[in-house]
């Protein structure tokens, strides 16, 4: 669905269903560069048990309009503005990699909102390495292929999707090209380098906290995780193996059922 | 991550893919090989996963109308050597166009198609698909112009083979890609003869690919099969022309696949209604015996493609032979535009004008020993055929002019025996055409 957020549209993914402002809401945050789409196989699964989903397209990212925002801080902001744009006085926020710090500032900023926090494949801090992050901001298609082939565990780089016929190496890197790469991925990796907030915001959440990690993640592996979660009171860490940071797609059934149980135990679902 | 050299990207190269791709072993009891699934369906953990499958909550198998998970192995497979997001495998190469065809048409819509395709595919657009309202407007492949000319408002797409069947004329791809973007419509290209191996059209500017993997693909001559290929880029909601992509679905409780699955939305679609209401699904013993052949594709076709060279060289000398077409010769009019699009060879698919017309051509066709005198191509094996009398025999004459067809004309796909086996046997076909009374009373 597409609305408004300070003056820009957003577009949103509703994992199929029509949204229904007396369930409660989830929302999901994307990685660097990417849009809603990577979240297909756990937000329809959401929107059709009890929930009102939302799967963001980032501003300037996927089908929304604006410009990507420079910072983790003004991501944080918005997405709470989010929240308020669509009705809502709470919601449960889960993220991917870049994501997670959007959302562990977010959940730090607005505590009384959030209700439960997840994770996948997060971190306290994502520096960037210096000719990746040029790559990225010189719009060198070069940039996602890396990402692409660091972001999938050993296995995932020999496929095996879970929708049959789908392609993930070849799937992420054309969402990740789907808009300007410097203008959505240079713009997110700076930002992930600047944010130094990560392990200060943790110590403040006391909402519950799952981190969901694999075991071959490059990009943020799990000793990085574990970090950020042992900040986190009473914080849950669920581990993966065989599995790499897009964790999200390369093991989408084994994810669901976590995330599933995590939720449903502490956000019910309507009629639950 | 930080402070490291960047290396180059160690996502995998084709020549393992071939071998590799869309395969865990570690996810099927560690076997090798991969498992032919020789089943119709597939059990349900409890009612809330049936629905969940069902909704497209979550990916897995229902039905093997659907899909396979031997199926799926292919079509990531192929996805993955053509550079593309998804694939979805068919019966044939003729149900892949057809299930592409109606997964972007719907009846009031037009389609530009090039004129140089084989003689099924040609019926297809020109007879078939009218009678579901679907109209076509041909164009010849070196036409780059008339295919612009050709789109009406409501054109959908454009449609044509890279190098045609037989005569080997070559669309400029690029140029008209361009064509097709810029008035919102995609590019839909038959790869068969090129084989990802050969050339990738998304590089060039197509949207969907399709196969007969029947063909190089597979190489054995054993198995019919067919896969579209989705490459991810075209934006499907950049104008109001694809409604059933971009509005909610009533078949999928209001799905919009376009929002929903982006750069595999054409894909999602052709599987959840084109598979689902035709139902011209792949067997999963044929897309394994399709696997066997694309393990070793890129050798095979480095024999196709030299052997192919040679016989041009060998035919173009000789006495018996008015002309031969092949993009490797450099006088062939798209010779230049073939070195581009065809890096790695220029297929081995070769026609030649035989001395003495149609009489001499049943002549050279019905001695020959060694080639094989069937209505496939791109086998392991050496093939001929005479469109006019074959493949192309259901067209009127007007319409073999059209296609570019003589009477003359052989079609020749070159296997990878020994060259001087296959020039041997040419020999005997040779002089059986300069003496076709004499060799028909034999």
């Amino acid at each position: 669905m597409k609305f408004e957020v300070n003056g820009n549209e957003v577009f949103a993914s509703t994992g199929g269903r029509p949204f229904d402002k007396k369930k409660p809401l989830i929302i999901f945050v994307h990685g660097s560069g990417l849009t809603h789409m990577t979240w297909v196989l756990q937000t329809r699964y959401f929107a059709f048990h009890g929930y009102s989903v939302l799967a963001l397209d980032m501003p300037g990212h996927g089908l929304s309009g604006g410009k990507s925002l420079k910072s983790i801080e003004e991501m944080a902001d918005w997405v709470n503005d989010v929240i308020d744009a669509v009705g809502y006085k709470e919601a449960s926020l889960v993220g991917h990699s870049q994501g997670c710090l959007v959302t562990v500032e977010c959940t730090a900023r607005y505590q009384q909102k959030i209700k439960t926090l997840s994770l996948m494949g997060g971190a306290g801090a994502i520096p960037m390495n210096p000719e990746l992050l040029n790559l990225a901001e010189n719009n060198d298609p070069k940039a996602v292929d890396l990402m692409m082939d660091w972001a999938h565990g050993p296995a995932g780089h020999f496929g095996g999707h879970p929708v049959p016929g789908l392609y993930h190496i070849n799937t992420g890197g054309m969402l990740a090209k789907s808009r300007t790469i410097k203008e959505t991925l240079g713009v997110d990796f700076r930002a992930c380098d600047n944010y130094k907030n990560g392990f200060v915001a943790a110590k403040k959440i006391k909402i519950p906290t799952l981190s969901i990690l694999a075991t071959d993640d490059k990009m943020c592996p799990v000793k990085e995780g574990k970090k950020l979660a042992d900040l986190i009171e009473g914080s849950k860490v669920d581990i993966i193996d065989n599995c790499g940071h897009m964790m999200l797609l390369e093991e989408a059934d084994r994810v669901l059922k976590v995330l599933k149980k995590f939720i449903t135990t502490n956000y019910p679902p309507l009629n639950s | 991550m930080s402070d490291k050299k960047v290396p180059n990207p160690k996502t995998y190269k084709f020549d393992t893919l071939s071998l590799h791709a869309g395969y865990q072993p570690h996810k099927n009891a560690g076997s090798r090989q991969v498992p032919i699934y020789q089943t119709t369906s597939y059990l349900f953990d409890d009612v809330d996963h049936a629905a969940a499958l069902f909704n497209l909550e979550r990916g897995g198998h229902i039905y093997s109308r659907i899909s396979n998970p031997t199926v799926g192995v292919l079509e990531e497979r192929v996805a993955s050597l053509e550079g593309g997001t998804a694939a979805l495998a068919t019966s044939s190469g003729m149900s892949a166009i057809f299930l592409t065809v109606m997964t972007l048409c719907e009846a009031g819509d037009h389609l530009v198609v090039s004129s140089q395709l084989y003689g099924g595919t040609v019926n297809l657009f020109r007879l078939t698909l009218p009678k579901f309202g679907i109209k076509c407007t041909f164009v010849k492949p070196r036409d780059t112009e008339g295919f612009k000319k050709a789109i009406q408002k409501n054109t959908k797409g454009i449609f044509g083979e890279l190098v045609g069947n037989p005569g080997n004329e070559i669309m400029n791809m690029p140029e008209i890609a361009k064509i097709a973007h810029d008035a919102g419509i995609p590019l839909m290209v038959d790869a068969t003869y090129q084989t990802p191996y050969l050339c990738k059209p998304f590089e060039h500017g197509a949207d969907i690919v399709v196969h007969s993997l029947t063909k190089w693909m597979a190489g054995h001559g054993s198995s019919m099969a067919g896969i579209l290929v989705e490459g991810g880029k075209f934006d499907w909601m950049q104008n109001d022309k694809f409604p059933t992509m971009t509005k909610p679905y009533e078949g999928y409780h209001g799905l919009s696949f376009a929002e929903e699955f982006g750069p595999t939305a054409f894909t999602m679609k052709a599987r959840a209604e084109g598979m689902r209401d035709f139902g011209p699904c792949l067997s999963p013993q044929n897309a394994w015996n399709v696997l066997q052949g694309i393990e070793t594709l890129s050798v095979r076709m480095k024999k196709h493609c030299s052997n192919a060279e040679e016989m041009v060289k060998y035919l173009m000398g000789h006495e018996s032979v008015a002309w031969v077409s092949h993009p490797s010769v450099p006088d062939h009019p798209d010779h230049e535009l073939a070195k581009k699009l065809l890096p790695n060879g220029r297929g081995s698919m070769i026609a030649f004008g035989i001395k003495g017309g149609k009489d001499a051509g049943v002549a050279f066709i019905n001695n020959v020993k060694l080639a094989s005198h069937l209505a496939n191509v791109g086998d392991t094996r050496t093939l001929v055929i005479h469109p006019a009398s074959g493949t192309h025999s259901q067209m009127d004459e007007a319409t073999l002019k059209f296609a570019g067809l003589s009477h003359d004309m052989i079609r020749l796909s070159v296997g990878i025996e020994d060259i001087d086996d296959i020039k041997n046997d040419f020999e005997i076909g040779f002089r059986a055409a300069r003496k076709p009374r004499l060799v028909s009373n034999q």
